[in-house]
């Protein structure tokens, strides 16, 4: 991690064939810019993965030297979901309702073992993943990561955003829960990858 | 509630009778000396205590289940005994299936600086029900509907018996029983899909919420704080 040079984002890939005009894609590009070196993040701690966060808030790591300075202790004026800690069954409809909330373009990180696959508590009251509940952009791995390592994965969204394009409109489509069940990925999936190692047979679990 | 403030100092009420704290050293494993409120006990309730073990210095009192609010309310007011804080109560069960599930109340008197574990069995079978020690000590209430929650053990005559740390829908039963399976009982989707039907906002009792309720317990200061709209505190 952190070994290859990080590549410098010049311009938006764009096919020759394109249609697409010399002007959007630098528009693209000037947006992804600004939005990429701002985003402000709703920090949703609950466990000691939360501590490790404040700590990359903190000085010594400065999370201000991303634009990311500002909490946004409101998820209506948050651009990304921070979720450090894992989330009981409990909190699964908060965090939901929390993304809900969160008014587009919205991104969400998953920090640290808990929050990405349960970690180490397979039992009845914490959540496999809270990618079984709203969509996850990055998962940091570690337990806790460190600042470094969540730092990294912040660095990976800013690349994800720089490369968006708005001719993509499937980019900014909300999540639609089944509104029988709630659920927005077909339960056999959920079922599948909650089980014991289910995140280490499915490696990338971003495929969701 | 009295107007004046009186701080309890730890044994005041022993006179100089119980040693000062320090690391209690060569404790037998059993047969130490006993808390004298067991033996208190003994004389008071003799036919509803049912043994008194003493284990690494700390003394617990098997008591009938039918008598414990009496007894509880006995060393809470008893001024021999003064136990004014309880610690805990929660409940044990043992993976031997015969054992009864055991009830567990942790009290300590900072009076006579005394700790007595009290301790109740609920054979297999029987309905799992004791008396709430609530009327006693209001602190019961969160630590009984943990109990409840967690154990199912019905507290009889608590005010609010309802599920504390899992939602108050949760039918999977309760979790730290020995025969409920650690995942719990249905599929992840099953449980999420659960979870996900409860709305966030409805977790809350209006018992838990009326602090109007308490209004005329308040320390008149207090409620002339609150009458002039005063929002913060000290
Ligand atoms: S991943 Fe580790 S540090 Fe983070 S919340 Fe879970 S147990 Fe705590």
């Amino acid at each position: 991690m952190g070994l290859d040079t990080r590549r410098v984002e010049t311009g938006v890939d764009v096919s020759p064939s394109s249609s697409e005009s010399w002007v959007t894609t630098r528009l693209d590009f000037l947006v992804n810019w600004g939005r990429a070196n701002s985003l402000w993040p709703m920090p949703f701690g609950t466990a000691c993965c939360a501590i490790e966060f404040m700590a990359t808030a903190a000085s010594k790591f400065d999370l201000a030297r991303f634009g990311m300075e500002r909490m946004s202790f409101s998820p209506r004026q948050a651009d990304v979901l921070i979720c450090a800690g894992r989330v009981p069954f409990k909190l699964a409809p908060v965090i939901r309702r929390i993304w809900q909330q969160m008014p587009q373009p919205k991104w969400c990180i998953s920090m640290g073992a808990c929050a990405s696959s349960g970690g180490m508590f397979d039992n009845y009251a914490v959540v496999q993943g809270i990618d079984t509940i709203i969509p996850v952009d990055v998962y940091v791995p570690g337990c806790p990561p460190r600042p470094e390592g969540l730092m990294y994965g912040i660095m990976m969204l800013q690349e994800k955003v720089k490369k968006e394009r708005m001719a993509d409109k499937s980019l900014r489509n909300e999540m639609e829960p089944d509104p029988q069940s709630q659920l927005y990925i077909p339960p056999s999936l959920i079922d599948e990858v909650s089980e014991p190692f289910g995140n280490a047979v499915h490696q990338t679990r971003s495929g969701l | 509630m009295s107007d004046t403030f009186l701080p309890v100092v730890a044994g005041h009420a022993e006179d100089g009778r119980v040693a000062p704290p320090s690391t209690p050293r060569n404790v037998p494993y059993q047969n130490g000396a006993p808390n004298p409120s067991a033996e208190a006990l003994r004389a008071q309730f003799a036919d509803a205590v049912q043994r008194v073990d003493v284990v690494w210095g700390e003394t617990t009192v098997f008591v009938d289940r039918a008598r414990v609010l009496e007894i509880v309310r006995w060393l809470h007011d008893d001024p021999t005994q003064q136990y004014d804080y309880l610690s805990d109560v929660t409940a044990v069960e043992y993976r031997d299936l015969d054992r009864p599930i055991e009830v567990v109340w942790h009290l300590r008197s900072l009076p006579h600086r005394r700790f007595l574990r009290l301790k109740t069995l609920l054979p297999k079978g029987q309905p799992l029900a004791v008396p709430s020690v609530w009327d006693v000590y209001k602190g019961a209430d969160w630590l009984e509907r943990e109990c409840y929650d967690m154990f199912g053990i019905r507290f009889e005559g608590h005010p609010d018996l309802r599920r504390l740390l899992m939602w108050e829908q949760y039918k999977e039963g309760y979790p730290l029983r020995k025969d409920f399976p650690l995942r719990g009982r249905f599929s992840r989707s099953e449980q999420l899909r659960q979870i996900l039907a409860q709305n966030p906002e409805a977790k809350y009792s209006m018992e838990e919420l009326t602090v109007l309720e308490a209004f005329d317990e308040l320390s008149l200061e207090q409620r002339n704080r609150l009458r002039s709209g005063e929002k913060v505190g000290e």
